[in-house]
């Protein structure tokens, strides 16, 4: 395959507050080529939104800290810049996508002034350009009577409507990378697939390279080619999106796949993750899974498991998988991964 | 939020149309309208003001001109009917007859009517210092005066000198909220903003010059200008004084909205876009402050007007011939003046009614921004 687009090497951004240190990101790593959706899956918590703001080196500082990694962008470590080199690749070859569509505009100025702002500073258009510019995002984006509705204040739009506005935004400069961070979550179910649609075409249309940041595993089917599972702060299991549903491998995926409900079946229990994340800030020695983990061996509890290489493309980081494992774990985990798999066709 | 709602509009266009593209600040006017206190509050505002700005043509005499030997003539009598009983189509003024120069006591010759005439040919002036005129809107031929307020202890024209003096009385207050606010809302917003030891600095200077006496150090710095200064340098002077002593404070709150608005998505989402820092403020951090910040200017300036008249009435603010609310009411400083000529203390009314006016705006317009109002 060709050179990564973006490349993280073991980032490692860490809080440093009154109760100690938060491991919020600690370890992340995985490529992201052209043109391609990654999806980055985990439960609240898990890091995820805090990886993509290290990305952006957004992380508010004190009391975050991007302590370790390499975020290499094309061929440049992001990390390395000054802050006036990241400053032009913000918004510029890298964009970012919110959550909350209604608290992510600008009450104030209207959209077409939020849209041209970003455009008139990358793209070195001047305004009328920029102006024209931002009616012809907002109708690539779907946004009926555009041209009328660039005047528009955010107030005046629905949810969906505004997270349209959100992606004609981040879209304005044709960026290399889109970083998604659950955009769709706080929109219902009708808009949801509506936006993923258009992220879907837009993608075809711009050739960007999407990071969808979720914890809809019904996301991730849909949208994403690779997927990259995430648990307190570290990559747990990284395969492409078939292998993720069908030949899942890290008894967390499992866990993830047991959690979601299926459409036509009520009699079936669902398998709910027992217990709770672990707190970052005293992470126990060894897996961070350990402790919530059916297939946990002494082992586990000890000593942090090495990435194992299951075949090409598809990489775990459990003991399941290594010769720390007996013959029956082995088969016992075999099993729950069929299991797993089972339930999540569907999905 | 109805999501259904709010999209309805851009299917059935053109009944919305008219609804469409309004501002926050055009909502915000339509329910300032329903408040009535906040409207009499503006209309007599820009009554105020619209006088001060035709203030020589409103005087009937000049700020310098006195009638010694009318010193402290009480306010002429109006009137339509003489003594002789008849009715005049016109309403008339009496001449003052001196009974007793050393009281003063003053009684109308009732032997001659004197008509008042309108847009009457008087001293000459320059409307806002541009266009030339005589014209004054009221008068009464010599030997009458229409002293419609009264005099002062030099037979200088109350009404006249009231009107002349309104400019620094009105004026000061925007004056000082024009150096202030600029000042405070970036100190404040960057304070908020970077947090940090910028944060530190910034609000410990701020802390620092709360830590002053504000009215002692308002007092020193007043008594060190120059008494050579002409009158408009002083009164930019003393704004200067006030806004001095006054920018801390908005900072300070500002800083701790700004520290709320920082991590809102939208500001995130700006830096996101790659804006600069100081870009980041000024377009999205600081316009959110401006319900907060409108609402504190309205309030701030009665506060000035206050000051000033306080400055004045000691003698440290705007210095005679030139005057002010404040200068004109120090005149009525002695219980003898208060008894036998009370209309000195008409100054003082005005003050009332400027600071009463200025509060019962900023009160409407804090209800008309206040988002949890935001119901249409």
């Amino acid at each position: 395959m060709a050179e990564p687009l973006l490349s993280v090497r073991s980032l490692k951004t860490y809080f440093y507050t009154d109760e100690g240190v938060v491991r919020a990101v600690d370890g992340m790593a995985y490529d992201l080529h052209k043109g391609e959706t990654l999806g980055i899956v985990g439960e609240s918590g898990s890091g995820k939104s805090v990886h993509a703001l290290s990305i952006m080196r957004l992380i508010p500082s004190p009391p975050g800290k991007i302590v370790d990694g390499e975020i290499l962008f094309e061929g440049r470590n992001l990390l390395k810049l000054s802050d006036e080199e990241m400053r032009r690749i913000r918004g510029n070859r890298i964009a970012m996508v919110f959550q909350e569509p209604m608290t992510s505009l600008n009450p104030v100025l209207t959209i077409g002034e939020q849209i041209a702002e970003a455009v008139i500073l990358h793209q070195r258009l001047d305004k009328r350009a920029a102006w024209e510019r931002a009616i012809e995002m907002l109708e690539r984006v779907k946004i009926p009577s555009a041209r009328q509705r660039v005047r528009d204040y955010p107030h005046q739009f629905s949810g969906g409507m505004r997270q349209r506005v959100m992606i004609a935004m981040a879209l304005s400069c044709n960026p290399s990378v889109l970083l998604a961070d659950e955009p769709t979550t706080a929109l219902d179910v009708t808009i949801q697939a509506q936006i993923l649609e258009l992220m879907r075409e837009l993608q075809r249309e711009f050739g960007t390279a999407i990071i969808m940041i979720t914890h809809n595993l019904g996301v991730v089917a849909e949208m994403c080619d690779n997927v990259v599972v995430m648990y307190a702060g570290r990559p747990v299991e990284e395969t492409d999106v078939k292998r993720t549903f069908h030949d899942p491998r890290h008894p967390y995926t499992w866990g993830l796949l047991h959690s979601v409900p299926k459409l036509y079946e009520r009699s079936e229990r669902l398998i709910p993750i027992e217990g709770q994340p672990p707190s970052l800030v005293d992470l126990p020695p060894g897996c961070s899974f350990a402790p919530r983990c059916p297939f946990a061996m002494e082992v586990c509890t000890q000593v942090d498991p090495p990435t194992v290489s299951i075949e090409a493309g598809h990489a775990a980081r459990c003991y399941l998988y290594t010769d720390k494992a007996t013959e029956k774990d082995k088969q016992a985990a075999t099993a729950a991964g069929l299991a797993a798999s089972a339930r999540s066709r569907g999905v | 939020m109805s999501q259904d709602a709010a999209a309805a509009p851009r299917v059935s266009a053109s009944p919305e149309r008219a609804g469409r593209s309004r501002t926050p600040l055009q909502l915000a006017w339509r329910r300032l309208r329903r408040y009535r206190l906040a409207v009499v509050g503006g209309v007599t505002l820009v009554c105020l003001y619209a006088a001060m700005v035709l203030a020589p043509f409103l005087a009937p005499y000049a700020l310098d001109y006195s009638d010694r030997s009318l010193f402290y003539a009480p306010p002429v009598g109006v009137h339509l009917i003489d003594a002789r009983g008849r009715l005049h189509l016109r309403p008339f003024v009496y001449a003052y007859r001196v009974v007793d120069a050393s009281l003063p006591a003053y009684a109308p010759d009732t032997s001659r009517t004197y008509d008042i005439r309108f847009f009457v040919h008087g001293a000459p002036y320059r409307l806002l210092w541009l266009v030339p005129s005589d014209i004054h809107l009221l008068g009464v031929d010599s030997p009458a005066r229409l002293f419609l307020l009264g005099t002062d202890q030099f037979g200088r024209d109350l009404l006249s000198r009231l009107l002349y003096g309104s400019a620094v009385s009105l004026l000061i207050g925007i004056l000082v909220v024009l150096i202030t606010f600029p000042i405070g809302m970036i100190l404040g917003g960057i304070a908020g903003y970077y947090g940090g030891i910028i944060d530190n600095v910034i609000m410990r200077s701020v802390e620092v010059l709360a830590a002053f006496p504000s009215f002692y150090l308002l007092l020193t710095l007043a008594s060190v200008l120059p008494p050579t200064l002409s009158s408009g340098a002083r009164l930019f002077m003393i704004s200067a004084v006030f806004s001095f002593v006054g920018w801390g404070g908005l900072a300070r709150v500002l800083r701790g909205i700004v520290l709320g608005i920082r991590d809102v998505e939208f500001v995130l989402a700006a830096r996101a876009a790659g804006l600069p820092d100081l870009r980041v403020i000024v377009r999205h951090v600081l316009p959110t402050t401006a319900s907060y910040v409108i609402v504190a200017a309205t309030l701030t300036i009665p506060g000035v007007i206050l000051g000033e008249s306080g400055l004045s009435f000691l003698g440290l603010g705007v210095q005679e011939p030139s005057t002010s609310w404040g200068l004109l009411l120090a005149q009525a400083q002695s219980i003898e003046a208060l008894t036998q000529f009370p209309w000195l203390l008409i100054p003082g009314l005005l003050i009332v009614i400027a600071v009463l006016a200025f509060n019962f705006l900023g009160d409407g317009v804090r209800d008309a921004l206040d988002p949890r109002q935001r119901v249409a």
